[in-house]
């Protein structure tokens, strides 16, 4: 699968230009282009040269892209669910290996329309189920900071590629934590938009009612530029909607007047590491420091019945969203005597183990008889967590706990209990269920690995979460470059 | 033995499909209809490739609310699209999108009317939904994907949008249902929203048919059949139907639910294996789609819109002209020209009948009811072989009925008497059977004069002539 090409764009390994891609940002690297002391194809090269040599490690790309001439921008990667046209897209699975879209999705478009230069697929795990990108059928990617430790999931490619240089942007999806969480366990900026303010048109739809395409960025800055590049109104997804304002780079080096609520259910949970609480907690008088009123809050509901209601819809969705995967069509068909035996081989080769058990959840939660008591009860309690939350907004302008209960675990560690691996979304499934914007910051380490603040705000805030997150990120001087690599 | 005859009363409900004649597709913008290859009127959205996302035509939205407003129904202020489950090769989603329990369209009713009355069939709802592919099988039973050496599908047809009727069980025959569909298929046509024609399957018709005891109110296990692809296999299906569950009650047994397809060819009824039949379509909204909520100002719009409808231009046509007569013209959409010719001075019965016999199968369409009318007028004076070719050009532009008129038809008896009786005595067997009291003779009688004329005899005359000779010379 992994098609690393070196060459071709004209550089060779080793010095492009002199830029150091483990500290370039997004915005920094406009600059040089603007300034004319770097080409697009060069800032091109200069990445895929770090990828030929860091990538055979880390395994973040599922396959590189040579760089197009009439590129104008900067390189940004793609996880593997989002459509390319000409360009392989698998969601890390191997039923759809070979599969080549005849289009783009919006976001593709619109990233290339904005000049950016698609530098590669980033993996993922099978159809974005996962928290580790163990579940990807090309294997998983780790971890930057420590390659025996997973990069979180299933948006890890994307994560563990922007930490570590190779790529100074990129695009994940989120459904119930793929973008927050492997930010959070690769040390850099995620942002999961509110729901219906960025197009699905083109997206491997996991569970429609949760997916939402975001950016992964080294900086606050860079996270809200690449929003601006693609959120707003598609008239190919009906669910979208235009933001009710623009985005606005945040520039406050204060954070005055704002209102931080600290739910105690989200910041107590059993399973958070001692490391990753102390690291949360100096971010919050940080917070306080800097001008914010902080108090606490409570959201019991959502937290105790957040990730069980995910587990219903999420998987209920996912087995109607997965029953196109045929083989009749595309993507890899299994020989049988009759149709049925067809699709079934087809189905049994393609998919692996996760999404098999999802499809066996969903299929059961939206079964006759059941329907009622699972997935029917399952969205009566969303529309509780989203009251929580909204009276919770009442008072707060941004609620914070940590993003994921723990630094990045070892790999092999979870994949053996899904269980396990599931709460690796605890804290980040509640505000998904609510359609909230979410985003990660890097707030400290612990024994050695990034620790990540989830900051929520109401529908349409990601301005106040980009305001919040930048003050915080100046004022706490974390450095995304892995200790390894610098 | 007993003697006590049970008559039975049928009991049925219809299910009807009707394709939309939208310019584009439900959920995407390829173009809806026939023509172009296999295959070749597909995007990514009817194709169901990953990714693609439903966005729902405005149009097709607007007309389920115009067809539910001509069905009485109240129109739903939120609707909501669902998704249904199931796996078969004309279903490239592997779930089709459907209103299901939130439909656009529910508790209308439709007037039948009858001699005695009208009769009241309700509308339990209608919905809007997207078609399925078309899949051939070949090899193995015909139609069927079971025992088939390969199926072929053209997604074509795939993501039309299609209207889901279905009626209360309140057809009680299959007269009712073959008038309750005439008149339905004609509402369609009138407000442009499909041809509705079953044999190119833009109309498609099912029937839920059970039978009870006359009297009763019960309704009992009931089978549903399908397949049929035109009103009278519709009526052939729900009689022979109607004919086995009778045999069945009356031998001592019992109905079982089944599935039948209609077979064209023998009349007959077939069972599907009950394997075929998917069981749990596990129904869910459609996360990709919003609900409808249309806004008021739009139902009220399109209420004020609908035209006169059929039943309602049946009853009014009644009571000038008997029910057959008015629903033959009305169902045939020759009602609005058949009014126009009466308005432009021509007799009403002589209109009707001219009209009901010699045009039905035609649209109407671009005919001059003024010039209709003086034909109508000059039925009878002028030769029957000017009043077929004038009625073969009617709808011709710029026709003039007045150089037709102007030719007389043979009225001389003089002229017309020795053809009559050359004619009588050259067939004494019919002659005879006339006077053993075979009336309908008398036509072959009058063909015969008018074929021997060239159509230039007045057929009224004839008619006469040919009645007195038979009655005097035995």
């Amino acid at each position: 699968m992994l098609d690393l090409i070196d060459g071709g764009s004209g550089t060779s390994g080793g010095g492009t230009s002199g830029i150091d891609t483990l500290r370039l940002g997004a915005e920094e690297a406009m600059h040089l282009l603007e300034r004319g002391e770097v080409s697009p194809a060069e800032l091109h090269a200069a990445y895929r040269t770090a990828i030929a040599q860091r990538d055979p490690e880390l395994h973040c790309y599922l396959r590189t892209v040579d760089f197009e001439q009439d590129c104008t921008g900067i390189p940004v990667a793609l996880k593997d669910v989002i459509s390319t046209k000409g360009i392989e897209t698998t969601a890390g699975s191997r039923l759809l290996e070979g599969y080549v879209p005849v289009f783009d999705s919006t976001v593709a478009a619109r990233v290339k329309a904005a000049g950016l230069s698609v530098l590669g697929k980033t993996n993922t795990d099978e159809f974005a189920m996962g928290s580790s990108t163990e579940n990807s059928a090309y294997g998983p990617s780790r971890n930057p900071w420590d390659p025996e430790r997973v990069p979180g999931g299933s948006g890890g490619g994307t994560a563990a590629a922007v930490s570590a240089g190779l790529a100074p942007w990129g695009l994940g999806s989120d459904t119930g934590g793929s973008i927050k969480q492997p930010s959070a366990l690769c040390g850099n900026v995620g942002l999961r938009p509110t729901y219906g303010t960025v197009s699905r048109y083109g997206i491997v739809a996991f569970a429609s009612s949760l997916d939402q395409v975001g950016p992964v960025a080294r900086n606050v800055r860079d996270c809200a530029l690449l929003l601006s590049l693609i959120a707003g109104r598609d008239e190919r997804d009906s669910t979208t909607v235009e933001l009710p304002e623009p985005v606005r780079l945040p520039d406050a080096e204060d954070l005055k007047g704002l209102r931080i609520g600290v739910p105690k259910e989200m910041n107590e949970a059993a399973g958070i590491e001692p490391g990753v609480t102390a690291a949360v907690a100096r971010a919050i008088e940080l917070a306080r420091e800097l001008g914010a009123e902080v108090d606490e809050c409570e959201l019991p509901r959502s937290v105790e019945y957040g990730l069980a209601c995910y587990y219903l819809i999420a998987p209920a969705e996912a087995s109607s969203n997965l029953a196109r995967y045929d083989g009749v069509r595309y993507g890899e068909r299994a020989d049988g005597e009759r149709y049925a035996e067809m699709v079934e081989r087809s189905r049994d080769a393609g998919f692996g183990d996760e999404p098999k058990r999802r499809i066996m959840l969903g299929t059961y939660a939206l079964s006759a008889g059941y329907f009622e008591a699972f997935y029917g009860q399952a969205q009566k309690v969303r529309t509780v967590i989203a009251r929580e939350h909204a009276a919770a907004f009442e008072r707060f302008d941004v609620l914070v706990s940590p993003t994921s209960p723990t630094v990045a675990f070892r790999l092999g560690e979870r994949a053996a209990n899904p269980l396990a691996m599931y709460l690796s979304d605890l804290l980040t499934i509640p505000s998904c269920m609510a359609g909230l914007p979410g985003l990660n910051i890097p707030c400290g380490l612990s024994e050695g690995l990034p620790v990540g603040l989830q900051l929520i705000g109401p529908q349409f805030a990601e301005n106040t979460l980009f305001r919040t997150g930048h003050a915080l990120e100046r004022a706490l001087g974390f450095d995304p470059v892995p200790e390894r690599l610098r | 033995m007993s003697i006590s005859a049970t008559t039975w009363e049928p009991v049925v409900g219809l299910e009807i499909h009707v394709q939309l004649k939208t310019r584009t597709k439900m959920f995407c913008r390829c173009a809806n209809g026939f023509g172009g290859g296999d295959n070749t009127q597909t995007c990514p959205v009817c194709l169901g490739f990953p990714g693609a996302l439903p966005v729902p035509n405005r149009v097709a939205l607007e007309w389920t609310l115009k067809l539910g407003l001509a069905l009485g129904c109240t129109i739903a202020d939120r609707a909501v699209f669902a998704r249904k489950n199931y796996f078969y090769p004309d279903l490239p989603k592997g779930y089709q999108i459907s209103q299901y329990d939130l439909p656009s369209c529910k508790e209308g009713k439709m007037i039948l009317p009858f001699a005695d009355g009208d009769r009241e069939v309700a509308i339990v709802r209608a919905h809007l939904e997207e078609d399925a592919a078309k899949t051939t099988h070949v090899g193995g039973r015909s139609g069927r994907i079971g025992g088939a050496e390969h199926s072929l599908v053209d997604f074509n047809r795939g993501g039309t949008p299609l209207v889901e009727i279905v009626t209360g069980p309140d057809l009680h025959s299959s007269e009712d249902a073959r008038r309750f569909l005439q008149l339905l298929r004609q509402t369609i046509v009138e407000l442009g929203i499909s041809d509705a024609e079953m044999e190119k399957g833009t109309l498609r018709v099912d029937a839920n048919v059970s039978v009870r005891p006359d009297g009763s109110e019960e309704l009992r296990t009931r089978c549903e059949l399908k397949n049929m692809n035109s009103f009278r296999f519709v009526a052939q299906g729900i009689d022979a139907e109607v004919a086995r569950q009778v045999a069945l009650y009356e031998s001592g047994g019992t109905v079982v639910q089944e599935t039948y397809d209609f077979d064209a060819a023998s009349g007959s009824l077939t069972a599907r294996r009950s394997k075929e039949e998917a069981d749990d379509y596990r129904y869910f909204p459609e996360p990709d789609l919003v609900p409808v909520e249309p806004p008021a100002e739009l139902v009220e719009r399109l209420r004020s819109e609908l035209p006169e409808l059929p039943a309602a231009r049946i009853r009014r046509l009644e009571s000038e002209l008997d029910l057959d007569r008015a629903t033959v013209l009305v169902t045939g959409g020759l009602d609005r020209l058949y009014e126009a010719t009466v308005a432009a001075g021509a007799d009403r019965r002589a209109a009707s009948n001219l009209i009901a016999n010699r045009l039905a199968g035609t649209t109407g369409e671009g005919i001059d009811a003024g010039e209709l009318a003086k034909l109508v007028d000059a039925r009878e004076r002028i030769p029957r072989a000017a009043l077929d070719e004038a009625l073969g050009r009617l709808d011709e532009p710029g026709f003039s009925a007045d150089p037709y008129l102007e030719q007389e038809a043979v009225t001389d008896t003089s002229e017309l008497e020795p053809i009559v009786a050359r004619i009588i005595e050259a067939n004494p067997g019919q002659a005879a059977a006339y006077r053993g009291g075979k009336e309908g003779v008398l036509g072959f009688f009058v063909g015969q004069v008018m074929k021997e004329t060239g159509g230039t005899a007045n057929p009224r005359v004839v008619n006469e002539l040919v009645r007195e000779r038979l009655a005097d010379s035995p």
